[in-house]
């Protein structure tokens, strides 16, 4: 198991907020829209950069939407900010129609996503996003796993024509990868190389399943670790490739276990090469307050949930 | 272009309208017909717009249509002005055509730069649109038209308090205030009650017209456009009949969404003479 290792741990969002100021400073037509979450998205720093490319709408995220797709006819990129349960269910159908069917170059940038937004509890943890925003035509769906690259991928779609949801947390995470990484969209990141057995994993499972890994290596299971940062359009390819070696899958997201990662790497398999495959994810249920660790325990998604499911796959493989 | 001219162009206009509707046997001809005159004035008369259409529209006034159902009188006015061949409007609804049932930019029909149809939407888009042209220092306007049903639908005032609150005062707004919905009156539906002060009271400037008299519409939208630049958005209350121009379609929500058959064709098509071709 490769050896990673962290110095620092900060919140996706403030990765959202430090690539929103680059992606304004390298284009001017990078401009920002927020619902009144200034603070909790981070784009204080964007603000003071740039005053006039940033527009204020209040608690009205419909509002907000219709006004990203029409900012886009004048030329700009506009990157909306609220939280992922307003960014995406309170506004399904301002997005189908005014920007993924019109094919308008929104980035809807949403925070506190799933259920490490903690305490708030089931009203504000969209569990459902994922699922949501993978179902529109020609909408790109990334969902980074820390800090960097959330920054990364946060300048990235700002150069990419079309539009996308990025998705991110509210909690302190480990920075694991690397500060000056390229962001490729829709481009797998081979964590580990293994030959047992395959996990795939997004956002914040993703330094979950790197636990996993190590207690799977001292059990003498040599996983192989996937990072799918790109949902939708999702790299078959580099999942196939892995399958090929060994055998069989586990998936980890923060997302209901209907509609999410997992499904989307059920359907290559189903489709290329059937073979036993687990899901780590919340079990069609709501959330519920508490600490993000609390709830990532409670409802299964921690580094041990992902160790059992490894071997319940590898059990599956054996037969 | 003089009233006459324009009003020629609206009679054939209101033609293009039935014939698209009887053709494919579906579609709106109610409120096409209510604000064709609208329709032709804004595209003839009052818009700056450039010879080839930009997605962008840098240097030239822009509109939106959010209740998009009353796609077929746009069509046809686009057609009539130039973006696409006017034989096109013979494709409305089929399989295949850049003139779906609602407007789309998804088969790159020139004119249309948004979708709509889901109701409530278009407002928000013109005023993103309309603050997009200030950033880009480009002076001219963005008018957008609504039905009067669709204030209905909430985002309608999220985007109403959005505009005033910004200054949003490179912006016409129109509402077709015609008083039918799909159900019935609005004011039986859900009343709208006092429009004007509701629009006043959320800040805009406001004006009523009558959009069945094709002055009217054009010394109103030239008023409308000598009250931009004023710190306000301006809101157009514009009294129309539904189904303006074909008697039996007049003044009633049933030809909201109904086609004619070939008799009543043959009676809207009498009483609408033929200006330019038919398509």
């Amino acid at each position: 198991m490769k050896k990673y290792t962290f110095t620092e741990k900060k919140d996706t969002r403030s990765g959202f907020g430090a690539g929103l100021l680059e992606a304004g400073q390298r284009n001017d037509k990078v401009v920002a829209l927020c619902a009144d979450l200034i603070g909790s998205l981070k784009m204080e720093a964007f603000i003071k950069a740039f005053p006039e490319r940033f527009t204020q709408v209040g608690i009205a995220e419909a509002n907000m939407i219709g006004m990203a797709a029409g900012m886009t006819i004048g030329g700009y990129i506009p990157f909306t900010g609220t939280f992922a349960n307003f960014s995406t269910g309170r506004v399904y159908d301002q997005i189908r129609q005014s920007v993924a069917y019109s094919n308008k170059n929104v980035k809807i940038c949403a925070s506190h996503a799933g259920l490490t937004l903690g305490e708030d509890g089931a009203t504000h943890q969209i569990l459902e996003d994922i699922g949501l925003m993978k179902m529109l035509p020609g909408m790109t769906v990334i969902n980074p796993c820390d800090y960097n690259q959330t920054k990364a991928a946060t300048i990235a779609i700002a150069d990419y024509e079309g539009p996308v949801y990025l998705r991110f947390g509210r909690p302190v995470v480990p920075i694991f990868t690397a500060a000056d990484q390229k962001f490729e969209i829709g481009k797998a990141w081979i964590v580990n190389e293994g030959k047992d057995v395959t996990i795939v994993a997004t956002g914040h499972l993703v330094w979950e399943a790197i636990k996993a890994g190590e207690i799977l290596a001292e059990m003498g299971i040599d996983a192989e670790i996937i990072n799918i940062h790109t949902i939708k359009p999702l790299d078959e390819a580099a999942i196939l490739k892995s399958v090929a070696k060994t055998r069989c899958v586990v998936s980890a997201e923060e997302h209901n276990r209907l509609g999410g990662l997992g499904d989307s790497i059920a359907q290559v398999l189903v489709k290329h090469d059937p073979i036993p495959m687990e899901y780590v994810a919340v079990n069609d249920s709501f959330g519920e307050s508490g600490t993000p660790d609390q709830l990532m325990k409670k409802y299964g998604l921690d580094d041990a949930h992902i160790v059992a499911a490894v071997q319940k796959v590898l059990q599956r493989k054996g037969k | 272009m003089n009233v006459q001219a324009l009003s020629n162009i609206a009679a054939q206009v209101r033609r293009d309208i039935v014939r698209m509707v009887h053709q494919s046997q579906s579609g709106h001809p109610g409120g096409s017909l209510g604000c064709t005159d609208y329709f032709v004035a804004l595209y003839f008369q009052i818009m700056k717009r450039n010879p080839t259409f930009t997605m962008d529209g840098i240097g030239e006034d822009l509109f939106f249509l959010s209740n998009g159902h009353i796609s077929p009188v746009w069509y046809s006015v686009l057609a009539r002005a130039g973006y696409f061949p006017v034989s096109e409007l013979a494709t409305f609804r089929k399989l295949n055509s850049r003139l779906q049932g609602h407007p789309t930019t998804h088969e790159h029909l020139p004119g249309v730069r948004i979708a709509s149809g889901s109701l409530g939407q278009g407002l928000s888009v013109a005023i993103g649109a309309a603050h997009a042209k200030k950033l880009n220092k480009d002076p001219q306007l963005v008018f957008s038209l609504h039905g009067d049903g669709e204030l209905q639908e909430g985002q309608i005032w999220e985007a109403a308090m959005f505009a005033a609150h910004n200054k949003v005062d490179n912006l016409i707004s129109t509402v077709d205030y015609n008083g039918q919905q799909i159900d019935g009156p609005t004011e039986k539906v859900l009343s709208l009650g006092n429009l004007h002060a509701k629009w006043e009271a959320f800040g805009w400037d406001v004006m009523e017209i009558n959009g069945n008299d094709m002055q009217a519409v054009v010394n109103g939208l030239e008023e409308a456009k000598s009250r931009t630049g004023k710190g306000k958005p301006v809101m157009i209350l514009m009294h129309t009949n539904m189904g303006h121009g074909v008697d039996f379609m007049m003044g009633t929500h049933k030809w909201h969404g109904a086609a004619p058959n070939d008799e009543q064709l043959a009676a809207a098509l009498a009483q609408l003479i033929s200006t330019e071709k038919d398509y």
